[in-house]
């Protein structure tokens, strides 16, 4: 029988919390095609198809950010409790961006909303707005450090008056924030193309597609480029030490040739769906920018906690920093839910049929008539 | 790890918590029931292939997805106040209550999330038995998800299953199934759960008893009374004994939430059930507010000690037997118990300052005494009491709690003679038409909501003040953050929830206006 230790395990998790995180980032074009409603639809009927089509969707990104959050709780309770009862006022308004959106789609256009249609509407900009950069700027926390201490009890403490939102001070956070924003505009572009059968709605967005595509570009480069340039924070796997490495985390995709290549794969993924949207107007482009996307995210997940590295730095106090063998679960808790975790590839079969056996018809305006749930 | 604790924190983050449970509380249980009801609404379509039953399922489906969408909304707050407002609480139970919440995400709420699409947007692009399949998923779903949550709660009440680890100074889960299996976790799921689905079919007999009231739609409102009488009898029943179970379970791992439950401040062999009773403004004891005495009582005897112990005889021990202890009956007094605590504990900080010493030979010892069973059943069973500063605090607040036990009780007896009337009027073929009955229907639904959140001040108030019954008070689990950050998000909160809350049952009553042949009813 197979020997796992508990180093495997922790590994393994990290990756399933990578892997989460990676669809989440791309399951967020539904986030960026909120903010684009007014943008790419001139009329209400043309408004209707987008939300109907991006109101298909929001609560598989929903269950995505909790199952994230919840698997994050049972993996690496450290930085659940370090991170969330620190940095309060960014988690907080993370969470407000959420809780509007959850109940925007359905009382829209519901009688007896007496909050009006644009009030959800712009409650859904926002959450497309504020969800992507702050949750962007968060993560970007993994790789610059966050003000916290942990004592010997790992109870922890924040050490800054201002709740996490000092993050925002570190403009390589903001940047990864951006660029979040910017690719999840692009995502839901490419994903309304793919879903809606509507000429005008598609040359609208071609043009944003172009404009957004740049930005993201310009955010991302600058992000990446940076990364692979700073220091980083090692920890040494027999005594937990954390030191400060130069160029730690292109030591990292160095050390781990599979995501080096995984991480340059996703990258010519998004590109090549940047090109086929903008120059051949492919209305299939979301599954190269989608599969890109997620290579992409996973692999820069992937080099925030593995090859001993610290997954969430302390700039306050260096040694509290968190890594994947100090704020995990118990061998016996991590292998519980690996068996657990083995559903997982039935969850993406079925989640996969049905939506091929759903968005198999495009939505049209003839659909948006005659369907009595239409938001 | 509690010095200079600012206590109107730990009131505010339980204030802040207690507002998202309770108004998240108030859709889930709609949730739970009503999509069975739908379901069971759907096969009966399937089978008989008759339209007016689609048309049936439709209109409960439109009220459904507005309750649910709601529902969402507070329940991903739920999930991130553990972190946010309680991440010493997060820490300490994390290797145990991470599991059952992982569990949840990947088995139920993908479940859920996915063929709820195929519920609402299905109908004209999937096969009817596709679609019968994906209605019963999402109430399987939404069941499934509250049985991981509630074998947390469970795990709150009664941790079982784990073992402390003094190197990381939290509880490890060591047996998966005595925590996923635990008898309070069965019972509390099967009681929140049978309750929901009570509540549902309240909801559904009372909008379709205004629309007979109405003289409308009145093929539909039967068949849906029907369908909700059944369903609200069988559970209503039920509800009755998964409580009588889940009292059981109270009176052996809580007994001082049983013993404020029912107002028992004196121990009695044979103790007897008061029916129903009324606290004086006077006090029992002087010394707590919380001690009241009854003015007014009606007791039955030995019904309490059957209830607790299946046994007339049995022994009830009362608030004043769990602080002062009783010799007699084996129990500790509060006192000794804080003792022990605090000998845990110490033992714990001695523990951790041999290891940041460096003095090898003093940690492992000092890790062997610390793990040992006699210290771990003489003195870490009761580090939760380390932490307690005034016995006082060991007392939850026992009016509130008779009298939401009681009121629970009460109206789930009430809940179901009303359903076997229903079910009366239905078997004997008489017209459900009287209007004094009609008008009972409709304001039964408040009822039920009451009774239901009634249920979990019992089972949340009735535990403090502890957050882990005996290992972690409430005030030891808070975040370190500031008062005032809390207060803030309070009121948010508070606005937020409320403006929702209005705008769903603006809604709601609009839908319901229009009836099921209504054109969807948007604007």
């Amino acid at each position: 029988m197979l020997s796992v230790s508990y180093l495997m395990l922790q590994q393994y998790w990290w990756m399933i919390i990578s892997l989460l995180g990676a669809l989440l980032v791309f399951l967020m074009f539904v986030q960026g095609g909120q903010t684009l409603i007014y943008t790419l639809g001139k009329n209400d009927n043309e408004r209707k198809m987008i939300v109907n089509s991006l109101g298909r969707k929001w609560e598989l990104t929903f269950t995505t950010l909790v199952t994230f959050g919840g698997a994050f709780f049972a993996s690496f309770p450290l930085f659940y409790s370090t991170s969330f009862g620190g940095a309060y006022w960014v988690w907080m308004a993370i969470l407000f961006c959420f809780v509007i959106q959850a109940v925007s789609y359905e009382y829209r256009t519901k009688a007896g909303n007496f909050l009006g249609k644009r009030t959800f509407e712009t409650f859904l900009f926002i959450n497309g707005l504020g969800g992507t950069v702050l949750i962007g700027t968060a993560v970007g926390t993994f790789f610059n450090g966050a003000m916290f201490s942990v004592n010997e009890m790992n109870f922890s403490q924040w050490e800054t008056p201002y709740g996490g939102l000092e993050a925002v001070l570190t403009f390589h956070n903001v940047a990864l924030g951006l660029s979040v924003f910017f690719l999840s505009r692009v995502l839901g572009i490419m994903y309304l193309n793919n879903n809606i059968n509507d000429e005008q709605i598609a040359t609208r967005g071609k043009k944003q597609i172009i404009i957004n595509g740049a930005l993201f570009l310009v955010f991302f480069l600058f992000f990446l480029i940076k990364l692979i340039l700073k220091d980083g924070y090692a920890y040494n796997p027999e005594t937990g030490e954390v030191t400060m490495e130069a160029y730690k985390y292109l030591h990292n995709l160095l050390d781990m040739p599979v995501v080096l290549v995984l991480l340059l794969v996703g990258v010519v993924g998004v590109l090549w769906a940047l090109y086929t949207a903008i120059m051949k107007e492919s209305k299939t482009s979301i599954w190269y920018a989608g599969s890109g996307v997620v290579l992409v995210v996973f692999s820069l997940f992937l080099i925030a906690g593995l090859n001993n590295t610290a997954f969430y730095p302390s700039n306050a106090d260096l040694q509290s920093s968190l890594t994947i063998q100090n704020a995990s679960s118990s061998e016996f808790t991590l292998t519980t839910m690996s068996y657990v975790s083995i559903m997982v590839p039935f969850v993406f079969a079925y989640i996969w049929y049905v939506w091929k056996s759903m968005d198999g018809k495009k939505i049209d305006a003839e659909e948006m008539e005659n369907d009595s749930h239409a938001y | 790890m509690i010095d200079n604790l600012d206590m109107s924190l730990v009131d505010w983050s339980r204030a802040q918590f207690a507002l998202t449970a309770m108004y998240h509380w108030i859709f889930v249980p709609l949730t739970l029931g009503l999509s069975f009801i739908i379901a069971i609404m759907e096969t009966i379509y399937v089978r008989t292939g008759k339209e007016e039953w689609k048309t049936t399922t439709k209109f409960w489906m439109k009220l459904f997805g507005i309750n649910f969408a709601i529902g969402v909304a507070t329940g991903i707050i739920l999930e991130f106040e553990f972190g946010t407002n309680w991440s010493n609480y997060s820490w300490f139970v994390g290797d145990i209550f991470g599991a059952p919440l992982a569990i949840e995400g990947i088995m139920a709420f993908f479940m859920e999330t996915t063929f709820i699409a195929v519920m609402f947007f299905g109908w004209k692009k999937v096969s009817k038995k596709f679609h019968l399949i994906s209605t019963w998923l999402v109430a399987i779903g939404s069941n499934l998800s509250a049985y991981w949550i509630l074998v947390a709660n469970a795990w709150m009440q009664q941790p079982v299953g784990v073992t402390f680890n003094p190197e990381t100074a939290r509880n490890e889960m060591t047996n998966f199934w005595d925590v996923a299996l635990s008898p309070m976790a069965v019972n509390k799921f099967l009681h929140t759960i049978s309750s929901s689905y009570v509540l549902a079919a309240i909801f559904v007999v009372g909008v379709s008893a205004w629309y007979i009231m109405k003289k409308r739609d009145l093929a539909f409102a039967r068949k849906s009374i029907i369908v909700a009488a059944i369903f609200g009898f069988l559970t209503s029943v039920y509800t009755i004994f998964s409580g009588d179970g889940s009292a059981r379970q109270v009176a052996s791992a809580q007994p001082m939430k049983f013993a404020a439950l029912e107002g028992l401040y004196k121990g009695q062999e044979g103790a007897g059930l008061i029916a129903f009773g009324f606290f004086s403004t006077s006090e029992s004891d002087p010394e707590n507010e919380n001690l009241k005495d009854f003015t007014l009582k009606l007791e039955i005897p030995n019904v309490l000690s059957y209830m607790a112990f299946l046994d007339w005889d049995a022994f009830v021990p009362g608030v004043k037997d769990l602080i002062d202890g009783n010799k007699k009956h084996n129990i500790l007094s509060a006192e000794e118990k804080i003792r022990r605590g605090k000998i845990a504990i110490a033992k714990l900080r001695e523990f951790k300052e041999a290891k940041k010493s460096g003095n090898k030979e003093l940690e492992t010892t000092l890790k062997n005494e610390f793990t040992s069973d006699a210290f771990q059943k003489e003195y870490f069973r009761y580090f939760g009491y380390g932490y307690i500063t005034n016995t006082d605090q060991l007392i939850p607040h026992v009016p509130l709690m008779f009298y939401s036990f009681h009121l629970m009780v009460a109206l789930g007896g009430y809940f179901l003679l009303f359903f076997v009337y229903v079910l009366y009027l239905i078997i004997r073929k008489k017209a459900i038409e009287k209007r004094w009955f009609l008008r009972l229907a409709i304001w039964t639904i408040p009822l039920a909501y009451l009774a239901s959140q009634a249920g979990w001040v019992v089972a949340e108030v009735g535990r403090q003040p502890w957050v882990i019954q005996d290992l972690m008070p409430t005030m030891a689990a808070v975040s370190r953050i500031s008062t005032g950050a809390v207060q803030v998000t309070f009121w948010l909160f508070a606005v937020v929830f409320t403006t929702l809350l209005i705008a769903e049952v603006r809604i709601m009553v609009k839908q319901i206006g229009f009836g099921p042949k209504g054109k969807g009813g948007n604007k």
